[in-house]
């Protein structure tokens, strides 16, 4: 692997100088395309594994302009690294591949690939490439953070208010990592690269980065509105932050949507991801790859994820995306890291969930908590895919009352959250399935009892506490990517797999904090397999309807046994939530699963969050999405209960 | 030492005979001074990674049963790899063991995985002596195309 430190290009170049990252196992085909890429002119590194070109991308968000990867890797799906990198950094990646099936393709584009090559690629068609950085940047809100340009008329930046002209910093630039763009048709550079311009205040539009904080904020105001009548301009209006663009808020609000939708169909999946949860796929987002996981509703519907939650969104989309076969790093494993955030959702709101990995949750929760004031799980998802949670593990520790749990997963979490890096790192290596393992111990009580249910309802409340995104949170951690990631996800997505019995979820969780950490705290394990998940929940907006729709009320209902079985069957048939809601579940609880690595065992279940009964943490902007992620639990309820037979197979 | 022209017909033949195809003549396009035998470092490159790849194969093709999947998956990459020198012949071998991969045909496999190493064999061969004699041209020699 070559590293070259890039010297500022002109801007103006471009896209002479694009910083392009090139990942590829075959080193034949790697030098070819380093060769290739050089000769168009851009500024290129190498790497032949994915999760070293993961780690790369996550450290300095601002040091690449476009990835190039090949599908078919050992170390990782191309398609899940895609959706890692599309949610977390949101960069254009291009796939490649010897294999041009339109099946193939199709599956390149629906992860979210902006181009398709086939090998042995030509030098035409990379030559063309630098348009797809362009072309994301139009879409983006160009203006994030309309700081800078001062100078020159924005075109169209809706700053209006915004524009802080040169934007001294306000903290929201300061929170987030603005990669400064040319705003407007400044020479043709839009590009992004030039993060290291020069003045800070510059010229360039540096890109809104959403930190947790901002995600919290905007899922807050998402859910005040109400997800169907969320619009940006309103939403932008009651977030009153400085500096962010209706573009900004706009393009943020379509991920949002699409983390939902998501987390709705991660929530299925859940047996998958348990499966997934075993395996240690690094950067993976077990939980994405629980392929069943559809409900990993978005855990991160307590709205408090901030944009570290918020990056996690798109994991969700991804989560999905890696429930995939070719995706799943995690057999079994169904999207549990979307699982997660549902379920953190449930978790929290189901109250006194007997969840038995308090501690992992906790932590996890904790982690992903870190801007939470009470600790509310960010809505982590708890990567319900935690397939081998321990289930009994899981549950008893769980149990603790919510309360209990958000202190202390809130403040693990918010530690881990705190990490320096600030707009979360991305490095959430560990899997978010933290969360799910929870879920996944909860799940077992569950299928004994309602013990597991209750668990649940932990977890849920915590998540619902958090009302973020869950994925944020992994997200988040603000530098402690990798770490918190995993445990972030988990925690939230502590995977409701035990859904315990509506009144044990409903009882308002008031561990619903603690129950979600606790299940992060178990699941740590598998969280840490889910590391590479963590990212996962990202972007689920597009769940455009459901989210918004009473997000609060529903404290997730619906806690989404990831299929792992935990306990699943039993769990399953006691719950009578409507699964429809995963938003209900507050997403702080699932966001904290995201953070602990040790659900490792919770796999699998989502929690689904149900309408939210439980006693929803804390309700914050939950509304809207624990409306949407009811929505969207509910029509997987009765799929997920099917898949709970499985029981504690996790 | 032989003449440019010689040189230059010894390339020609290989793409007539469909040893090498139009990504060779992008390999060589990106031979230039900065980067002078370009071509023979690639070349060198994917013979030693994929020594590994063919003995993998052939390692799976001894079990029994075959295991398709993973009998597909290896070929594929072996495929990617091939496909990057412009290796025509070797790719087209590739492509039938693939097929009688998903056909499930295991006699099918072992034959045209013979098959595809004799032609690799071959063209390995060819290919060194092309560079031997292009290197003892002259750099000048080896950078210019064939057509």
């Amino acid at each position: 692997m070559t590293v070259e430190t890039r010297a500022d290009e002109p801007r103006g170049q471009f896209p002479v100088g694009m910083r392009v990252l090139a990942v590829d196992d075959d080193p034949t085909c790697l030098l070819v395309l380093e060769t290739l890429l050089r000769r168009c002119q851009y500024h290129v590194t190498t790497t032949n594994q994915a999760i070293t070109a993961l780690k790369m991308l996550r450290e300095n968000k601002n040091k690449f302009d476009l990835v190039i990867s090949d599908v078919h890797m050992p170390d990782m799906d191309g398609f899940k690294l895609l959706e890692l990198v599309g949610l977390e950094m949101d960069l254009p990646v291009i796939m490649l591949s010897a294999n041009g099936d339109t099946k193939l393709v199709m599956k390149g584009i629906s992860h979210g690939a902006c181009d398709y090559l086939l090998k042995p690629v030509r030098i035409e068609e990379l030559k063309n490439i630098w348009q797809h950085v362009i072309r994301r940047k139009k879409f983006d809100p160009k203006e994030k953070n309309s700081t800078c340009n001062q100078d020159k008329p924005q075109s169209g930046t809706t700053n209006n208010g915004l524009s802080s002209a040169g934007a001294g910093s306000t903290d929201l630039n300061a929170k987030l990592n603005k990669k400064r763009k040319d705003q407007d048709d400044e020479d043709d550079d839009e590009q992004e690269h030039g993060h290291d311009n020069d003045d800070p205040s510059t010229q360039k539009k540096p890109r809104v980065v959403w930190s947790v904080e901002l995600h919290r904020k905007f899922v807050a105001a998402v859910n005040q509105l109400g997800i169907d009548k969320a619009v940006p301009k309103k939403i932008l209006d009651l977030m009153n932050v400085e500096k962010l663009s209706r573009e900004n808020v706009a393009s943020h609000l379509q991920k949002y949507r699409l983390y939902l939708k998501r987390i709705s169909c991660v929530a299925n999946q859940q047996a998958n991801m348990v499966a997934a949860l075993g395996s240690a796929d690094a950067s993976y987002l077990r939980v994405g790859s629980l392929g069943g996981m559809k409900h990993l509703q978005p855990l991160g519907a307590s709205g408090q994820f901030q944009n570290n939650v918020y990056r996690s969104l798109p994991y969700s989309g991804m989560i999905g995306r890696l429930n995939t076969p070719a995706g799943l790093g995690v057999h079994g494993l169904p999207s549990s890291g979307i699982l997660q955030l549902g379920h953190a959702q449930n978790l929290n709101n189901s109250s006194g969930n007997s969840m038995n990995d308090p501690l992992k949750f906790r932590s996890s929760i904790a982690h992903v908590n870190q801007n939470q004031n009470g600790g509310s799980l960010q809505g982590m998802p708890v990567s319900v895919g935690l397939d081998h949670l321990q289930p009994n593990k899981a549950v008893s520790s769980v149990q603790g009352p919510t309360t209990g749990f958000d202190d202390k997963t809130m403040s693990l979490i918010s530690n881990k959250l705190s990490d320096p890096r600030a707009g979360v790192g991305s490095s959430c290596s560990r899997p978010p399935l933290m969360g799910i393992a929870s879920n996944g111990l909860l799940l077992e009580p569950n299928s004994q009892g309602s013990q597991g249910g209750r668990g649940y309802e932990n977890l849920t409340s915590v998540a619902s506490q958090h009302s973020e995104f869950s994925l944020p949170l992994m997200d988040n951690h603000n530098g402690r990517c990798n770490d918190n990631w995993p445990s972030a996800v988990q925690s939230s997505g502590m995977p409701t797999n035990s859904y315990p019995t509506r009144d044990c979820l409903h009882g308002g969780n008031p561990s619903g904090a603690s129950s979600i950490t606790s299940l992060s705290t178990q699941s740590h394990d598998s969280l840490a397999d889910m590391q590479s998940h963590g990212p996962i929940f990202t972007n689920n907006n597009t769940t455009p309807n459901l989210a918004y729709q009473g997000w609060d009320d529903h404290s997730l209902d619906s806690l989404i046994p990831v299929n792992g079985g935990l306990g699943a069957s039993g769990l399953h048939r006691n719950l009578d939530y409507s699964f429809g809601n995963p938003l209900e579940m507050k997403h702080e609880g699932f966001i904290k699963s995201a953070q602990d690595p040790s659900l490792k065992s919770n796999q699998g279940y989502i929690m689904d969050p149900h309408k939210a009964q439980r006693s929803r943490i804390s309700s914050n902007n939950l509304g809207s999405l624990e409306d949407l992620v009811s929505a969207m639990m509910k029509q997987e309820q009765d799929f997920i209960c099917d898949d709970f037979t499985g029981g504690t197979s996790m | 030492m032989a003449s440019r022209r010689q040189i230059a017909a010894m390339k020609q033949s290989l793409f007539d005979q469909d040893y090498l195809d139009e990504q060779f003549i992008q390999l060589e396009e990106l031979q230039d001074d900065a980067n002078p035998n370009f071509v023979e470092e690639i070349v060198t490159l994917y013979y030693r990674d994929s020594s590994r790849l063919v003995s993998n194969i052939e390692q799976a093709l001894e079990r029994n049963p075959l295991e398709f999947n993973r009998l597909d998956s290896l070929m594929h990459q072996f495929k990617g790899s091939s496909s990057s020198i412009g290796a025509k012949k070797v790719k087209a071998e590739c492509t039938l063991f693939r097929e009688y991969c998903r056909a499930g045909n295991a006699e099918g496999c072992k034959r045209s995985f013979q098959q595809l190493k004799r032609e690799y064999a071959t063209l390995r061969k060819k290919l060194e002596a092309y560079f031997q004699q292009a290197r003892q041209a002259g750099p000048f020699e080896a950078a210019r195309r064939s057509k």
